[in-house]
Order: C-alpha cells, then sequence, then structure tokens
C-alpha cells in the first residue's frame, strides 16, 4: 500500500509536466493547427533556464518559476512572429518541420554553450527531504509539483472555461474554420496563445530541474511521450491532454517500479489500445467519414 | 419589409438594402472546377431555396459566399460591397450568418456558449431571452454540451446562434436534413418568421417538397451551373419535371 501511494505520487509528478506540456501543445494545435515539434526543446529550454538563472544572477527556483514562464512565453511570441506566422497558409507539414528544424537549433545551441553533460540544480529549499506519515515516506517536492501542476492545470481550465478569452480558445481550438465564419477573428489569437502554449512548456521544464537531469537531450524522450499523450487524450482536445497526462505519468511510474525496462513500451502499448479502441483518442471527436 | 414574390428583383430594390449578388461566379477544388459560372441575388425579406443534387456544388458556393473557400473567380457582393477578398470573419460581422450542413454546434461549448460566441453585428438581432423565448428547450437545456441536443434541437441552436448575432442573410445548407417531419415543420416556421423581419435566406435544400413551402424562389443547380431560375409558383407546377431533369 505505501509503494503504492509512493508510485501514484511520482506518476502524478511527472503525469504534471506532461499535463502541462500537453496542453500547450493542444491549444497550439488547436488554434494554429501546428503540431509544434519544439515543445520537448521547450521544456528543456525552461530547464537550462532555470539552471543559468541560478549560476549567472544568483535567482533561485522561485524566481526562476515566474520568470522563466514569462521569458519563454516571449520566447513564443518571437517564435510565432518571425517564424511559425509564415508557413500558417501552407500545409501543415511545413511547420512540422520547420518546428523540427527549431529543435535541433535549440538543442545544439544549448549542448555548444552548456556542453552535454548534466547541469546540477538543487531541489529549492523548504521542499527538500521527505514527509514521515507512519510508514509512508513521501518526497516534498514530488508531493508540491503534483499539487502545483494539478493547481496550474485547473487555473488553465478555469481560464478556458470562465472566460470570453477561453471560450473563443475552445471553440477555436475546436474548429477555427467555422469560428471564423461566426464572426471570430481567430488570427488575433493566435500569436498569444502561440507564447501561451510555449510558456507552459517553459514551466513544466522549470517543475522538472530539480529532480530531472537537465542537459540539451531532455527533450528529445520528452516529446515523443507527449506526442503520445496527445494521441491518447485524443488531438485538439484541452481535457484530454490532461487527463491523458497525467494517465501516462501513472503508467510511467507504475511500470518503472514493476516492469522497469518496459515502462516506455508500456506507454505505448496503451497508446496502441486507446488507439484501437477509440481511434480518435480518449476526448477526441470523432471525425464523421 | 414586403414579400417578393417576383422571380427577378426590380432596378430599385437591386440598390437598397442588404442584396447578397453572385455574379458568374466559378469555384475549383485544385484542377477540379465545381461552379462554372453561377449567377443569382437575394433580396431582403425573400427566401431563395438552391436546389441540386448531391455534389451539384451547393455546400461549394455557400463556403465561397461565407469566403470560406477561396479558389474562386467572379464577384460577390453584400450589400453593395464587393466582398472581394474580405476574410470570413469580416463577412460574418457585416451580418453574413452561416448555418453549416453539419449544424457546426460545438461540443466543447455549452448551449448557452454556443450561443454567445459569435459577437452580436446588429442592433436589431435577437437578444438572448427572446431566442429562449422562441426555443425554451435550449433555455433547459442551456448548461449542457451543445453537442449533447438531438439533431433537430441542433438545428434550431445553429439557426437561432446566427439570429442572435443579428445576421441580416442566412446561409442554411440542408436544415431539414435527416430531422422528423413536425422539426422540419419548425424551422419552416422559423424561416418564414425570420423573412417577415426583413432578412434575406439562401437556402440549401434537397427536401423539395419542403423547399416548396418556404421559398419565393428557386435556382436550380447541376453540376455546378445554374440550369434554371424561377418562382415558386412555376416551380410547383413543374415540379415533377425539374427533378426528373436533375436526377433526384
Ligand atoms: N474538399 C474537397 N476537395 C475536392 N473536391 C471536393 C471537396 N469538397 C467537395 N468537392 C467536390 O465538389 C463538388 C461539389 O461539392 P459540394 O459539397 O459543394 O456539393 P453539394 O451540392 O453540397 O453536395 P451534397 O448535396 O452532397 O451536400 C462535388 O463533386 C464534390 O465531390
Ligand atoms: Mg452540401
Amino acid at each position: 500500500m505505501t509503494a503504492f501511494i509512493q508510485y501514484t505520487l511520482q506518476g502524478l509528478s511527472t503525469g504534471g509536466f506532461y499535463a502541462l506540456s500537453a496542453l500547450g501543445l493542444a491549444v497550439i494545435f488547436g488554434v494554429l493547427g501546428v503540431v509544434n515539434f519544439s515543445h520537448g526543446a521547450c521544456y528543456m529550454l525552461g530547464a537550462v533556464a532555470a539552471t543559468v538563472l541560478l549560476d549567472t544572477l544568483g535567482l533561485g527556483f522561485w524566481a526562476a518559476l515566474p520568470l522563466v514562464t514569462l521569458l519563454m512565453f516571449v520566447f513564443g511570441v518571437l517564435m510565432e512572429r518571425l517564424l511559425v506566422r509564415w508557413l500558417l497558409k501552407l500545409d501543415p507539414l511545413y511547420n512540422f518541420l520547420l518546428t523540427f528544424g527549431i529543435t535541433l537549433v535549440l538543442v545544439d545551441l544549448v549542448k555548444r554553450r552548456y556542453g552535454v553533460s548534466s547541469l546540477p540544480y538543487q531541489v529549492p529549499a523548504g521542499l527538500e527531504g521527505r514527509i514521515d506519515l507512519g510508514s509512508l515516506s513521501l518526497s516534498r517536492y514530488q508531493l508540491f509539483v503534483s499539487v502545483f501542476s494539478v493547481l496550474v492545470c485547473l487555473a488553465v481550465w478555469m481560464l478556458l472555461t470562465k472566460t470570453r478569452i477561453g471560450m473563443i480558445v475552445r471553440a477555436s481550438t475546436e474548429d477555427a474554420e467555422r469560428s471564423r465564419a461566426l464572426g471570430i477573428n481567430v488570427g488575433r489569437w493566435v500569436t498569444p496563445v502561440f507564447g501561451f502554449g510555449i510558456a507552459l512548456a517553459g514551466l513544466a521544464g522549470v517543475l522538472a530541474a530539480p529532480f530531472r537531469a537537465v542537459n540539451a537531450d531532455m527533450g528529445s524522450n520528452f516529446i515523443i511521450v507527449l506526442f503520445a499523450v496527445v494521441v491518447i487524450g485524443g488531438l485538439g482536445s484541452i481535457l484530454g491532454a490532461v487527463v491523458a497526462g497525467f494517465l501516462v505519468g501513472l503508467v510511467e511510474a507504475f511500470g518503472q517500479a514493476y516492469a522497469d525496462r518496459f515502462s516506455q513500451v508500456l506507454i505505448f502499448v496503451l497508446m496502441a489500445l486507446v488507439v484501437l479502441i477509440r481511434p480518435a483518442g480518449l476526448f477526441g471527436k470523432e471525425e464523421a467519414a | 419589409m414586403s414579400e417578393r414574390a417576383t422571380a427577378q428583383p426590380t432596378a430599385t430594390e437591386r440598390a437598397s438594402g442588404d442584396v447578397l449578388a453572385v455574379e458568374s461566379l466559378s469555384a475549383w477544388y485544385g484542377e477540379a472546377r465545381v461552379l462554372t459560372d453561377v449567377s443569382l441575388a437575394v433580396q431582403p425579406g425573400e427566401v431563395v431555396t438552391l436546389v441540386g443534387r448531391n455534389g451539384a456544388g451547393k455546400t461549394t458556393l455557400l463556403r465561397s459566399i461565407m469566403g470560406l473557400h477561396r479558389h474562386v473567380e467572379g464577384t460577390i457582393s453584400w450589400g453593395g460591397r464587393e466582398l472581394g477578398k474580405a476574410s470570413p470573419d469580416a463577412r460574418a460581422k457585416a451580418g453574413i450568418g452561416w448555418v453549416p450542413d453539419d449544424r457546426g454546434i460545438y461540443a466543447s461549448l455549452s448551449v448557452a456558449e454556443n450561443l454567445t460566441l459569435p459577437p452580436v453585428v446588429n442592433k436589431d438581432a435577437w437578444t438572448l431571452e427572446q431566442v429562449y423565448e422562441q426555443f425554451p428547450v435550449l433555455h433547459e437545456r442551456r448548461d449542457f454540451p451543445g453537442t449533447k441536443l438531438s439533431g433537430g434541437e441542433q438545428q434550431m441552436l445553429a439557426m437561432a446562434r446566427v439570429l442572435r448575432m443579428g445576421s441580416r442573410l442566412l446561409l442554411l445548407d440542408e436544415p431539414s436534413e435527416g430531422l422528423a417531419p413536425v422539426i422540419v415543420q419548425r424551422i419552416g416556421e422559423i424561416i418564414r418568421q425570420i423573412k417577415a423581419q426583413g432578412v434575406a435566406v439562401l437556402l440549401v435544400e434537397q427536401n423539395v417538397k419542403f423547399a416548396s413551402t418556404v421559398a419565393d424562389r428557386h435556382y436550380l443547380l447541376a453540376q455546378g451551373r445554374v440550369v434554371e431560375s424561377l418562382d415558386n409558383d412555376a416551380f410547383q407546377s413543374r415540379t415533377t419535371e425539374l427533378l426528373e431533369y436533375l436526377g433526384m
């Protein structure tokens, strides 16, 4: 039982990274129709930025959390304005290739500047160690990450469900063309939504920094799992992204515990099962043929 | 606004009000031409149908008017102004309301949100209260996800949505399709009510019987061309012959 709770917690904390990032991927895909391959690299950039802020300016985790998120928002805005925007009218494949290219450039730039070995990052003050509850011993930081990412997902959820902007984003995520035909200037939301999606990936990166190896390659495996998350949740479904994010985190944690080397395989088995039973994903809309 | 029964609008009517005029419109998908030299007009308070079998190009025509299908030649003007390259949202804001063939209800929006998503573009638009009064079921189900409604209710929602926007031209793509007779009848009533408010309606229909109960005029479309334009009386007396000709 204690092991079960520990794995659940571990699953929820990794799931938190996946959920936050997949949420970003989902709104970007929904509103722009772009499959952002560079999402993993942006997650990596968030983590690296946190270590760099600490090294150069002495800014710790609590400062990095809002600051890096903001910086990544600006980065996303620039990326959309300077690059992605120009290809939006073409086949979506072009932007997929563009963001793939951006990934290679970002990864190599980080390698060039910071090398390939992992950059150390401490668990923030106040969240070190474990909480002991009888026989149960839980990592404080994992507990924090789980709660924090659930809260951020909830906040984003409130933003999306309770505000007019959120309503427009949901509508455009579901069907951008139809929203245009109903008088919504979807184009106006493209840049902020892209920045917002990238900011969420960056935020996940900062959260990951204290307990994942921070290096230029940390995003490459992440993006693969993230695509599995999106397929499981249903492409373009916001709720699907969040639920599948936590689900995959749990599968990964229990996989590592009970089937060590197969934990990654399990994620893709889950994906295959979901696709077999519900081709559009758990929360995806079945397309009428 | 008075009802129009004549097959062709007069010159003064053409000059005033919210008139839709399509002139020599052709449309393509890649190399394939699906509309050829289509010309038609719809006056305020007039219900005009576009009748034609599957694949005739009816939906493509509506999508071209909406600015969703861009590979076109010819001119489309609305309220005396040529739409040219205007974006779909600009067209919607200018008062063109689209009710797509799949009804276009958002699953991720509640019924109420589906209604209030589009901006109000006209001062005599229906208020939310008016919509709920006309469609009590939408009020009852206002917090349900839009797609949890039945097909007929979704159709009402799609029409109510553009009325709440205050659209002055409704593009209705097969609103009666797949619906029970009593609901089709209700849709007919709504169309007559909209018409009485001076709104122009371009109605795509394959249900010819239904079309003849609501429309003032008809255009018959075959393989992307307008092959006949006639008023409702002529249409009713020649229905069998015309349908045979269209292969419907
Ligand atoms: N996206 C597309 N790409 C290529 N061809 C298309 C596309 N959409 C429609 N077509 C073709 O264009 C022609 C006209 O289609 P359209 O949907 O406008 O017809 P329709 O009259 O609305 O038919 P229906 O009654 O079935 O709705 C058809 O031959 C169709 O196969
Ligand atoms: Mg059609």
